[in-house]
């Protein structure tokens, strides 16, 4: 199985978008060199801000920098890059609808060893709350690419959360993306998964697991968590009847809130939220980690067999 | 000078009645920090800004944040005498619908580089700005102004770390230093003199000045104009409600209109030091 880093193809997808398009501008919060964004600064030095570690100062500066007409990306660790400075993108960025891209990469509980305070977990509640701020959260490196040229082309507040772990290559190279689109990746009959960023691979990892169950699993990779496409969500619900979403992130305000809510007033229809559960992270290796939070393919199957025969019965 | 002096005066003590007015009729606002730098807000707009309210999108405009966002009475009023709206829709001040929001919000307003109310975050989009007009080699201007309980914010300090350090000379910051804020006296809750020391040693062009003698105000924007590879912090001391005799130095007045009672007599007396003024 071929595996990608998304951080590299940020920082690949940044410098070559740098190459073409003047306005664009990169800052980092002394993170270059694990978010990427260090490819760009070595070659356009006169492009690259590194505001040390001040956030705050960092979010501020990217809303300068768009009024004068330039396309910011921000980046830093999920748990900097949101949490630390939320108030500044309250505020500068989501009020004003400044022309910002926050592209955060350590999203997640498989930031590994560095334990619960460097884990985001709660990145997605926060920007999926703000007016005016669109979140993505790509499934792939190939994903990534095409989510990055968006962000650089659409005006006004984008988040983007990668992670640490290289994924497991789930599209092809030269995929045509509608990103706005929720991407049913197989197709079943009785029950949905719907996931986000690592835990796409993860599902069709865990709906081949089921096929000896009875379960013919769904799998829908949703990457633009806001705005949610609705449309493929509730169909799939109405069709399956039964939903199982997954995601690297708390279950309090995540993907799977941001899907109940999308279906509810549409669709009855049972809704088990796999992710972590309403805790901090903790210290270990990223797939130890996976493992002790229930979030591997094999506890993911195991979770939504209990599920099916719950409610089936 | 005296002739541009006056006309400053002036035109600051009719818009002290506009604030006046304003926060007496949405019965909230911030009145004193209002007071306290329209005289500043005057001299810019009136003399220092390279700005053109027909057209407020100007590439080649300097550009103004106000980072205390609750002085917007006195900022809305500077907008509207200089042109940028009517001087009737001061009137709409904090109403529902009204473009003239509590705190001044980018959008539909003209003139409103950045929404700005939660305090500290003015400065560090002042620096965006003036490292974007750098990189475009614009010879165009950052004026930004704070107010000193603000300074207790910690981005504050690290805008003027970046600032310091990335010589950042396109950049002017004006302290509003007229030491109260809602819950007392600023050095009471946090001390911050020696100012001139401190910003002195993030590496800023420190001026200080009687932050209500035009003379003084104008001729420190233009010390900040000509300073070359290092920004410019201009502390000017002023009087919080400044204009108004029972409002000056009354930490009331910070986020309390006056009453009606109080709003007659407020321009009863502005009116009297705009006959003298006219007089002179």
């Amino acid at each position: 199985m071929e595996k990608l880093s998304l951080r590299d193809c940020y920082g690949e997808t940044l410098l070559n978008l740098a190459r073409e398009d003047k306005r664009i501008v990169a800052l980092d919060a002394d993170l270059s060199g694990s978010t990427k964004t260090s490819l760009l600064s070595k070659e356009i030095p006169e492009r690259f801000f590194d505001m040390g570690v001040a956030e705050a100062d960092m979010i501020g500066t990217a809303t300068g920098l768009s009024l004068t007409g330039f396309i910011p990306f921000a980046s830093t660790f999920a748990v900097f890059g949101t949490g630390r400075c939320y108030d500044q993108i309250r505020q500068s960025v989501c009020i004003s609808k400044a022309n910002v891209k926050i592209v955060v990469t350590h999203g997640g509980i498989t930031v590994g060893e560095d334990g619960a305070t460097h884990q985001m977990v709660e990145d997605i509640a926060l920007m999926t709350s703000l007016p005016n701020m669109r979140v993505f959260v790509p499934a792939d490196a190939y994903q990534t690419k095409s989510v990055i040229e968006y962000v650089a082309k659409k005006e006004g507040p984008f988040f983007v959360r990668l992670s640490r772990e290289k994924f497991p290559v789930i599209y092809d190279k030269d995929k045509n993306f509608n990103l706005l689109k929720a991407d049913i990746l197989k197709e079943g009959k009785n029950l949905t998964f719907i996931a986000t960023g690592l835990m796409v691979f993860n599902c069709l990892e865990a709906a081949k697991a089921l096929k000896g169950s009875g379960i013919d699993a769904e799998v829908i990779n949703v990457c633009s968590i806001k705005p949610i496409d609705k449309e493929t969500i509730i169909s799939s619900a109405k069709k399956t009847g039964l939903i199982v979403t997954v995601e690297e992130h708390s279950v309090m305000n995540g993907l799977g809130a941001q899907v109940l809510s999308a279906i509810c007033e549409e669709a009855f229809v049972p809704l088990l939220k796999i992710g972590i559960e309403d805790r901090f992270g903790t210290s270990g290796k990223p797939d130890e980690l996976l493992k002790y939070f229930g979030l591997d393919p094999e506890s993911i199957a195991k979770k939504a067999i209990e599920f099916y025969k719950r409610i089936k019965k | 000078m005296e002739e541009e002096t006056k006309r400053l005066k002036i035109l600051a003590y009719k818009m002290r009645k506009e604030i006046i007015q304003m926060t007496n009729k949405a019965k909230s606002g911030h009145p004193g920090g209002s007071l306290s730098c329209i005289d500043i807000l005057t001299c810019l707009y009136f003399n220092v800004l390279r700005h053109n309210p027909e057209n407020p999108e100007w590439e080649e405009r300097d550009f103004f944040i106000l980072s205390k966002g609750h002085a917007s009475p006195a900022f809305y009023s500077v907008l509207s005498y200089s042109g940028y709206f009517e001087k009737d829709e001061l009137k709409s001040f904090r109403q529902l619908n009204s473009r003239l929001q509590g705190h001044p919000e980018k959008g539909t307003l003209k003139g409103v580089e950045i929404t700005t109310g939660s305090l500290g975050q003015g400065l560090s989009i002042a620096n965006g700005i003036a490292l974007g007009l750098k990189l475009k080699k614009s010879t165009a201007r950052v004026y930004c102004l704070l107010g000193d309980g603000e300074l207790q914010e910690g981005q504050l300090w690290e805008a003027i770390q970046s600032a310091g350090h990335r010589k950042i000379d396109n950049l002017c910051v004006i302290l509003d230093r007229n030491r109260l804020q809602i819950d007392g006296f600023v050095e009471d809750l946090k001390k911050e003199e020696p100012l001139e020391d401190k910003l002195k040693s993030f590496l800023f062009n420190v001026l200080r000045i009687d932050g209500h003698n035009f003379n003084s105000i104008l001729d420190a924007f233009n010390i900040a104009s000509k300073t070359r590879s290092k920004p410019t912090f201009i502390i000017a001391d002023t009087i919080k409600g400044k204009g108004v005799s029972f409002m000056e130095n009354n930490v009331k007045f910070h986020g309390v209109p006056p009453d009606d009672e109080e709003t007659e007599t407020a321009l009863r007396e502005i009116d009297e030091e705009l006959r003298k003024m006219e007089r002179e």
